[in-house]
């Protein structure tokens, strides 16, 4: 059963990441009032950039950008395995060193540029990261995933805070405005293309399914608030998964570009409030 | 087992030998001598030890005239103390000197001792024993290659070579007393002459920096002692015995908070941090062996051993609180050094704050955490300090950011750099499964606020390695070519702590079989596993897995066929990536610079107010234990 979902992640996660990152196109673009792309337009773009020729300014950048890709599926594996949270998400930020060392390696102003944000940036989210961990922990007894699902009664109830919380810091892993500090979808600002500006061809495809990776597996934590042991949990964590979303698309496209400093200590003030209060009051009933 | 006479006997005579050598190669293979007979003496203690049984022993109940020896060896420190004092016009050092040698000679002269065992070897003892020895030994070494590169790198600094090795064996010797003891006054005179050799190596180059920041270190360290006088007053005048097992056993909270105290100052923590970080100023090898491996570590080994008798008391949540803020401060302060050897500070400071946290709650998960924090960061500490060191030799500075590109111009310390860092907080190393266990182990206990510390710690803790990784692996031109300096004694060294690190990851089931889980379970007589044998090897598999990825993804990469190109600079490249055109059509350098967060993050923001806290709540906890103690 387990490995199922292993494989099933494995195989249908790049599908399922650029099915929504086609969808987020779409209506990005209907609340600008455009059109905007077909939803398949994420894959003609992966088939278009793997035709390219491999063009690079180092050798190692490729190397690390694979490791990225694969220690990511090990993360996202671990977690639609059952295995222990805490050790998904410490696995979760290896991969994203993985990607900082990979834009430092080149030594180019703005590559390096987008590194360092993203070292704040994950500074910035790590501390909520870890006491989700912990509220799950507190609220289901365990840190396996396996225990988590199978509670009686959703996470939710008990750690609302801590979704909320997520739901804040999540829009810096998805990359959306206003914290998509270290790079972003567009390509002439200030930064350039920030941590990516010197991938190009099969290395920037292969960072692309990487975030689609990436974003299953925070669709799969954001699902396990939701998800206890009877089966129309399921379907409630997959509608809550849609309108989280929804929701994160709808703010990137309102809200405007942080600097680093309310970046970080919003986020680390949010964690403290909605995160810390919520671990507080689970600490003391539970 | 007269071998132990041995373990403290043989390190001291080289010590007392090396003042007379004054031929730097025939001192060079003495010194690798002397280093390999004090660990072949380790190898056989252990092994005539778990031959014996591997049990808790207990020695030398009736030392009469070593009793009177150690007395004389008081005075003389004191002597020591107060005559550079004196000199260099300090009056702080004397009077916490004086105070506390009259102190515990009064006792030893008007107070009947109980008759005890004066040492004891258990699992924690051989733990601290393989450390020093090998860690010890092994920074002996490096230190014979290193003190040459050091002098030719530093022509004003008199060459005291001599004294500097001497120093470091009669350290070895006192560490290896210190860890054996359960006597208090033995382990007192032990703690003192370390606390006073540290003070004597922060002084090596005799610069002004270096004599105030050398009696900075002094005075906190006399302050440490301080405590451990009272806390042996207390012991003679109403416990009825001077065994550091009893103190345990009774519980008291004087006695407890006293040396606790001890083992704040000695293990640097706030509000005590400031002579850490001002000990840097000494050659790296002290750094390594004194002020991150080993002497620091003895403050910790003191709160470990206290730690049952911490659960859930007074003493036991100033302890833990003290270390939790310590952990958060420091790595904050961390993020704005640009030093190297001072983030390395920071980063010990802060780490041994987890430990001391995890030692202050006082369970089994906890202690089984410290004891593994302890492990890993011992090796990886000390790695890192030699390959900064070794760095600096070559490079003639250690600033992070002359280290850009390391990877290019000194690769071999590179990697050795990349994997000490790597074991410092990368999953699936070893730091972070005592990380992992911290956190369940403070959730559990219900400590709320050490959880907010680990999770922002975590935190920053990432941050700063992150930006010194990533400044090494950056690939370049270089300016100039480096010529590596280094020796081959020092390579050797730091070969064997890259061994090390690497296979305490890999073995780390059969070491938490082994040796950690004894060590949990004689503190605290029942034996729990911590983390299930399946996790465990989780674990392991994880570790494989992070090492192989690269290493697949290598050869996968090597394969395809690529064209290497000029970097991106908004089409204002030079040709070769170093420089380029500038708005008055000049050519520029390019100069890449990690962020440092100085206004946010500066030690000039953070140090005076997380004293200040740490010591209110040093304070209040003292004023409340005294207030305990009048009232019961």
């Amino acid at each position: 059963m387990n490995v199922c979902f292993v494989i099933a992640y494995l195989l249908f996660a790049p599908l399922l990441g650029g099915l929504l990152d086609g969808t987020d196109r779409i209506i990005s673009a209907r609340m600008q009032r455009r059109k905007g792309p077909s939803i398949l337009q994420p894959f003609y773009d992966l088939g278009k950039l793997f035709s390219k020729e491999l063009i690079a300014v180092n050798n190692v950048q490729f190397l690390l950008n694979l490791s990225y890709l694969v220690i990511l599926m090990i993360a996202g594996a671990l977690l639609f395995f059952g295995a222990d949270l805490l050790m998904t998400l410490f696995i979760l930020s290896t991969a994203d060193m993985f990607l900082i060392m990979a834009a430092s390696s080149d030594s180019s102003p703005y590559a390096n540029m987008g590194a360092s944000r993203e070292m704040l940036q994950m500074m910035a989210y790590e501390p909520l990261t870890l006491l989700i961990a912990v509220g799950f922990y507190l609220a289901e007894g365990s840190f396996q995933v396996s225990d988590i699902i199978d509670a009686p009664v959703s996470a939710i109830l008990w750690m609302p805070g801590l979704f909320v919380g997520f739901m804040y810091t999540a829009a810096i892993k998805l990359r959306k405005s206003p914290f998509d500090l270290s790079t972003s979808h567009h390509a002439h600002q200030e930064m350039v293309k920030g941590i990516t500006t010197e991938m190009s061809g099969p290395a920037l495809a292969i960072m692309n399914i990487a975030e689609y990776y990436e974003l299953v597996l925070l669709l799969g934590i954001f699902s396990l608030f939701f998800i206890n042991s009877t089966w129309w949990s399921w379907i409630v964590a997959i509608i809550a998964c849609g309108l989280v979303f929804f929701a994160e698309t709808l703010w990137d496209n309102v809200s405007a570009r942080v600097k680093w400093k309310s970046l970080l200590y919003s986020c680390w003030i949010v964690t403290l409030v909605a995160g810390g209060v919520n671990i507080l009051i689970l600490m003391l009933i539970k | 087992m007269t071998i132990i006479l041995f373990l403290i006997g043989i390190p001291a005579v080289f010590a007392l030998i090396f003042p007379f050598l004054h031929n730097q190669r025939i001192r060079g293979y003495v010194v690798y001598t002397g280093a390999g007979i004090v660990m072949l003496t380790t190898v056989v203690f252990i092994a005539q030890w778990i031959g014996n049984g591997a049990e808790t022993m207990m020695l030398y109940p009736s030392t009469e005239s070593v009793d009177h020896l150690m007395t004389v060896g008081d005075l003389f420190l004191m002597c020591l103390i107060v005559y550079l004092s004196i000199k260099y016009g300090k009056v702080l050092p004397i009077l916490l000197s004086v105070g506390q040698t009259a102190l515990i000679l009064y006792i030893e002269f008007t107070t009947e001792l109980p008759e005890g065992p004066h040492m004891a070897v258990d699992w924690l003892t051989i733990l601290m024993c393989l450390i020093i020895a090998f860690i010890g030994g092994f920074i002996c070494i490096y230190t014979v290659g290193y003190m040459k590169g050091y002098h030719n790198h530093h022509k004003d600094v008199k060459d005291r070579q001599p004294f500097f090795f001497s120093m470091l064996f009669l350290f070895l010797a006192a560490m290896f007393g210190l860890v054996l003891s359960q006597n208090l006054i033995w382990m007192y005179f032990f703690w003192e002459v370390t606390s006073v050799i540290s003070f004597l190596m922060i002084g090596y180059t005799r610069s002004e920096e270096a004599v105030s920041n050398s009696f900075m270190a002094l005075w906190m360290n006399l302050l440490g002692g301080l405590g451990f006088a009272v806390a042996i007053a207390w012991m003679a005048k109403t416990g009825g015995s001077m065994q550091l097992a009893d103190v345990i056993s009774i519980g008291a909270q004087l006695p407890l908070f006293c040396l606790s105290l001890a083992g704040l100052t000695k293990s640097a923590q706030l509000p005590f941090s400031s002579w850490l970080v001002g000990a840097m100023v000494a050659p790296t090898p002290s750094s390594a062996l004194l002020h991150s491996a080993t002497m620091v570590k003895a403050g910790v080994y003191l709160l470990i051993r206290i730690s049952p008798a911490l659960e859930g008391n007074l003493t036991g949540i100033i302890v833990s609180s003290i270390g939790g803020l310590t952990f958060i401060m420091a790595s904050m302060m961390a993020i704005a050094q640009n030093d190297g050897k001072k983030v390395l500070a920071f980063s010990t400071i802060s780490n041994l704050g987890l430990i001391v946290g995890c030692a202050g709650i006082g369970v089994e998960e906890t202690v089984w955490g410290a004891v593994f924090l302890m492990i890993f960061h011992s090796v990886s500490k000390s790695m890192l300090f030699q390959s900064v060191g070794a760095a600096e030799n070559s490079l003639g500075s250690r600033d992070i950011e002359d280290m850009h590109g390391l990877i290019i111009r000194l690769p071999k310390l590179a990697y050795i750099m990349g994997i000490g860092i790597a074991g410092m907080y990368l999953a699936p190393f070893g730091m972070l499964i005592s990380k992992w266990v911290a956190l369940r182990a403070f959730v559990d206990s219900g400590n709320f606020l050490l959880v907010l510390f680990i999770a922002y710690g975590s935190a920053t803790t990432m941050f700063y390695w992150t930006k010194w990784l990533a400044k090494l692996i950056s690939y370049h031109i270089p300016r100039d070519t480096v010529k590596d300096v280094t020796r081959k004694d020092e390579y050797f060294s730091m070969f064997f702590h890259a061994v090390v690190m690497i296979l305490l990851c890999l073995l780390l089931p059969l070491i938490a079989k082994w040796l950690v889980n004894p060590i949990v379970s004689e503190l605290f007589g029942n034996s729990k596993d911590v983390l299930s044998m399946s996790v465990l090897a989780t674990m392991a598999i994880m570790l494989v897995s992070v090492f192989i990825v690269p290493a697949v993804m290598f050869f996968v990469s090597r394969a395809s066929r690529r064209e290497l190109v000029p970097i991106y600079m908004n089409g204002v490249n030079e040709g070769d990536n170093r420089f380029f055109t500038n708005s008055f059509g000049e050519k520029e350098h390019l100069y890449l610079s990690n962020w440092y967060l100085r206004f946010e993050f500066g030690r000039r923001h953070l140090r005076i107010p997380s004293i200040l806290v740490a010591a209110a709540v040093l304070v209040l906890g003292f004023c409340l234990v005294i207030g305990g103690v009048m009232i019961g």
